[in-house]
C-alpha cells in the first residue's frame, strides 16, 4: 500500500468523504504499523497491519494473555497506540479528541465481553436499548423509532422472546441468556461493526454453538462486521476468515508463543 | 433513561448501604435543624420574656442582676427602693404608668411577687401579648393569691385551695406565715415566661405577713397581729424591690433613665429591658453557638460517611462503569452519574432529616412545654435554614466529586477491561 503512515498526515482522516483505496468509506477495521505497550512494560503489540472488510466475519485467536483484548481496546479507542494508526470506517482515532471518541464507538461499535456484560439494577429490555441512551446516533438508526419494540425483536431473534424473561432481573438470568442479552444490546441500533471479546468462554459446549449460531444470523441480517475474539480454535470454522494473533503480532515478549 | 435514573436505579440496587448513608444524613440534618430551631426559639422566648416595658428601676447593682430578680426571678436584689422615690417616678407626667414588685417570699419553691392591679394591666409578653386569666380573677381581697399556670399544674392547685407562704426562699422552709393562709382566686393562662412560675399577691399582703416581722425576727407568739386585726392597719409599703415604667412617649425614655441614674437621695439604676436582654442573651448564645458548632460536625461525619459508601463502592463498580463506557458513555457521564448519587443521598437525606426533625419536635412539645416552659414553635423553613440546608447539599456535591473523579480516572485507565 502507499498509504501514508503517519495517522495525522493522512488526507483521508481529514476529509472522511475523500476516496479511501481499501472500500467505499474504508475498511471496517484498519489497524498500521501499530505499536502499544502498558506503561512500565515491554511492547505487547506490535502489528504491522491487520484489515476486516466491511461486512466480513472475523475469527481472532490466540492464546490467553497474548494481548487478544488489549488489541480490542486499541481499536474501540479506549487505549492509545504509541505508535501507528486505527482506522474503523475510514476514521483515524486518533484525531479524534477522547470524548469523540467515546461518542465514535457508542455510534458504530457494539461490544459483547467474557462475562457480566450486563447492568445488574437494569431490567433485561433497559440493557437492550442502554446504547441507545448515550448515542443519539444509534438511537436514531432504529427502525420507526420504537426502541422497545426493536429491543424485543432482537432478543427474539436471540431466541430470549418469552415475556417473561423479559420481566426477570438480568442477575437472575443464565450465563448464555446474559450472553444473549449483551448480543442484543451491541446489535441494537445497527452499528457497523461488532467487537466479542471470548464472548462463549463462559458457556458450555451446546450453549456455546447455539449462541454462535444466533449471533452469526443476526450478523449476516444487519450486515454487521463482526471482529470475534476466542482462544477456542475449534469455533474458527464458522467464519469467513480466521486470524492468529501470534501471526499478525511482531512483539517477541507478546505472550506465549501460540 | 437519563443519568439521573441511572443514579438513581443504582442506588437502589445498593439500597441497604444507601438508606444507611442516608439515615446517617437524615440524623445529623434533624440535630442541626433541632438545634438551630431551639436556638431560635430560646432567643424569641428570651426576647419574648417582658415587653412594651420601657424601663425597670431598681437600688443600683448591675445591669444583668437588676433584670434577673426582676423579670427572671432569679437571684436576688441587693437593696430596696422607697416608696416614695418609687411615688416620685410614679407620679411623673412623662409615666404613664408603673408596676411595682416586691420580692422576698416563697411558695414552695415558687417566688412570691408581691404587685398591685397595674401587673395584670400593663404587663406584656411575646410582643405586647396581655396576661389572660385561665380561670378566676385579679387578686381583690387583701388575702388572695393569682398563680402562674406552672404554679397551679405543678402543685395541682384549683380555684379556692388555700395556700401559706414561706418566708424567705427556701425550697423548704421552717418559717411559714402559717397564720396568714392565702386563697386562690386565680390561675393566669400560660405565657411561656417566668411569670408561670410565680405567686402573685397584693403589696398590702406582703405588708400584713410580714407585720410579726420586724428587723428579720419574728414576733414571739403572744405579741402576734392576727389575721383580720392586720386587715385594719396601714399596709403601705416603706419599700418595694424594683418596679416597671412604661412612658406616656417612648423617645422620654432616656431623659427618664438619666434622671433615675443620677437621682441623689438614694443610689438607683434604671435599665431598658431590650438592651439588658440582648447583652444577656449575648452571653448564653455562646453556649448555643458552641452546641450549633457540635451539630455542624456531626453533618460532617455524616456526608464522610457518604464520602466512604460512594468510595468504597467504586471498585465493586469498576465494571458497570466500563459497561457503560463500552456503550458509548463518556468520562463525564461517569462523573456526572457519581455527583449525582451524591446529590441524591444528600437531597434525601436532608428531606428526610428535615421530616425527623419536625416529627420529633412534634412529639417533644408537649414535654417541653409542660417541663421547661420551653415553647418551640417550629415554623416554617426560614430563609436561613434554606440556606443552612442547601450548604449541606452543596458540601455534598463538592465531597461527590472525589469519587466521581476517582471513578472518572478509573474508566480511563480500564478502559473496556473488564476485571472479576
Ligand atoms: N491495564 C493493564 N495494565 C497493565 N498490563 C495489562 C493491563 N491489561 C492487561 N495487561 C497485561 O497485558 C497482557 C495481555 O493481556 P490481554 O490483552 O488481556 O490478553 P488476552 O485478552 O489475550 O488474554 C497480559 O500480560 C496482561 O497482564
Ligand atoms: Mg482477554
Amino acid at each position: 500500500m502507499n498509504r501514508p503512515t503517519r495517522p495525522d498526515a493522512d488526507p483521508a482522516a481529514a476529509d472522511p468523504a475523500a476516496p479511501d483505496p481499501s472500500g467505499a468509506q474504508g475498511a471496517a477495521i484498519d489497524v498500521r504499523d501499530l505499536l502499544f505497550a502498558y506503561p512500565r512494560k515491554p511492547p505487547l503489540l506490535d502489528v504491522p497491519s491487520m484489515v476486516v472488510a466491511r461486512g466480513e466475519r472475523v475469527f481472532l485467536r490466540g492464546p490467553s494473555g497474548s494481548g487478544k483484548s488489549t488489541l480490542l481496546g486499541l481499536i474501540g479507542g479506549v487505549l492509545v497506540p504509541q505508535r501507528g494508526s486505527v482506522r474503523l470506517l475510514g476514521t483515524d482515532l486518533a484525531t479524534l479528541s477522547p470524548s469523540a471518541r467515546d461518542r465514535f464507538r457508542g455510534e458504530h461499535l457494539g461490544f459483547i465481553f467474557q462475562m457480566f456484560n450486563l447492568i445488574p439494577y437494569l431490567g433485561v429490555l433497559e440493557n437492550v436499548i442502554l446504547p441507545a441512551q448515550f448515542s443519539p446516533a444509534r438511537a436514531a438508526r432504529v427502525a420507526g423509532g420504537d426502541l422497545a419494540a426493536e429491543g424485543r425483536r432482537l432478543l427474539g431473534a436471540l431466541g430470549l422472546g418469552s415475556a417473561d424473561l423479559l420481566s426477570r432481573p438480568v442477575t437472575e438470568l443464565s450465563i448464555g441468556q446474559q450472553q444473549r442479552v449483551a448480543a442484543a444490546r451491541a446489535l441494537l441500533g445497527r452499528p457497523e461493526v461488532l467487537v466479542a471479546d471470548e464472548p462463549t468462554s463462559a458457556l458450555d459446549h451446546d450453549a456455546r454453538g447455539q449462541f454462535l449460531q444466533l449471533l452469526m444470523d443476526e450478523c449476516r441480517a444487519q450486515g454487521t462486521t463482526l471482529l470475534f475474539v476466542s482462544h477456542d480454535t475449534s469455533l474458527g470454522g464458522l467464519f469467513d476468515r480466521v486470524l492468529s494473533l501470534a501471526d499478525l503480532n511482531r512483539a517477541i515478549d507478546a505472550g506465549v508463543a501460540a | 433513561m437519563k443519568t439521573l435514573t441511572l443514579a438513581f436505579r443504582s442506588l437502589r440496587n445498593r439500597r441497604t448501604t444507601a438508606l444507611l448513608t442516608l439515615a446517617a444524613i437524615a440524623v445529623s440534618v434533624a440535630l442541626l435543624l433541632g438545634v438551630q430551631k431551639t436556638r431560635t426559639a430560646a432567643r424569641e422566648g428570651f426576647a419574648n420574656t417582658v415587653s412594651g416595658v420601657d424601663l425597670i428601676v431598681g437600688a443600683r447593682s448591675g445591669q444583668l442582676n437588676l433584670l434577673l430578680y426582676s423579670v427572671f426571678r432569679v437571684g436576688d436584689a441587693t437593696a430596696n427602693v422607697s416608696w416614695e422615690t418609687y411615688q416620685k417616678v410614679a407620679g411623673r407626667s412623662d409615666v404613664a404608668w408603673t408596676i411595682p414588685l416586691s420580692l422576698g417570699d416563697s411558695h414552695r419553691g415558687f417566688r412570691v411577687l408581691g404587685t398591685n392591679l397595674d401587673y395584670f394591666r400593663h404587663y406584656r409578653f411575646a410582643g405586647g401579648r396581655d396576661l389572660t386569666f385561665e380561670t378566676g380573677k385579679p387578686f381583690s381581697d387583701l388575702y388572695d393569691a393569682v398563680l402562674g399556670a406552672e404554679v397551679a399544674q405543678q402543685l395541682g392547685y384549683r380555684l379556692g385551695d388555700p395556700i401559706v407562704i414561706a418566708h424567705g426562699l427556701g425550697k423548704v422552709s421552717f418559717a411559714n406565715h402559717e397564720d396568714k393562709p392565702f386563697r386562690i382566686v386565680g390561675i393566669l393562662a400560660r405565657t411561656g415566661t417566668p411569670v408561670d412560675r410565680t405567686v402573685h399577691v397584693s403589696l398590702e399582703a406582703l405588708t400584713a405577713i410580714h407585720l410579726d416581722w420586724q428587723s428579720g425576727m419574728r414576733a414571739l407568739p403572744g405579741a402576734r397581729v392576727d389575721a383580720e386585726t392586720a386587715r385594719t392597719m396601714a399596709l403601705t409599703p416603706t419599700s418595694i424591690t424594683a418596679f416597671m415604667v412604661g412612658m406616656e412617649n417612648r423617645v422620654m425614655t432616656f431623659g427618664l433613665q438619666r434622671a433615675v441614674n443620677e437621682y441623689r437621695q438614694e443610689a438607683l439604676l434604671a435599665i431598658i429591658p431590650g438592651v439588658a436582654l440582648t447583652q444577656l442573651w449575648n452571653l448564653v448564645g455562646i453556649a448555643d453557638t458552641a452546641l450549633m458548632i457540635i451539630a455542624a460536625f456531626v453533618v460532617l461525619a455524616g456526608l464522610l460517611g457518604m464520602l466512604t459508601a460512594i468510595l468504597t463502592s467504586l471498585n465493586e463498580r469498576r465494571r458497570e462503569m466500563a459497561i457503560l463506557r463500552s456503550v458509548g458513555a463518556q468520562p463525564r457521564h461517569v462523573f456526572t452519574l457519581l455527583i449525582t448519587e451524591a446529590g441524591l443521598l444528600a437531597t434525601g437525606g436532608v428531606a428526610a432529616g428535615v421530616a425527623l426533625c419536625y416529627g420529633l419536635i412534634a412529639a417533644a412539645r408537649p414535654l417541653l412545654e409542660r417541663r421547661f416552659g420551653i415553647f418551640l414553635e417550629p415554623g416554617g423553613l426560614t430563609g436561613y435554614d434554606m440556606a443552612l440546608l442547601g450548604a449541606i447539599i452543596l458540601a455534598a456535591l463538592l465531597m461527590g466529586a472525589l469519587p466521581a473523579w476517582r471513578a472518572y480516572r478509573n474508566t480511563l485507565s480500564d478502559g473496556l477491561t473488564l476485571r472479576v
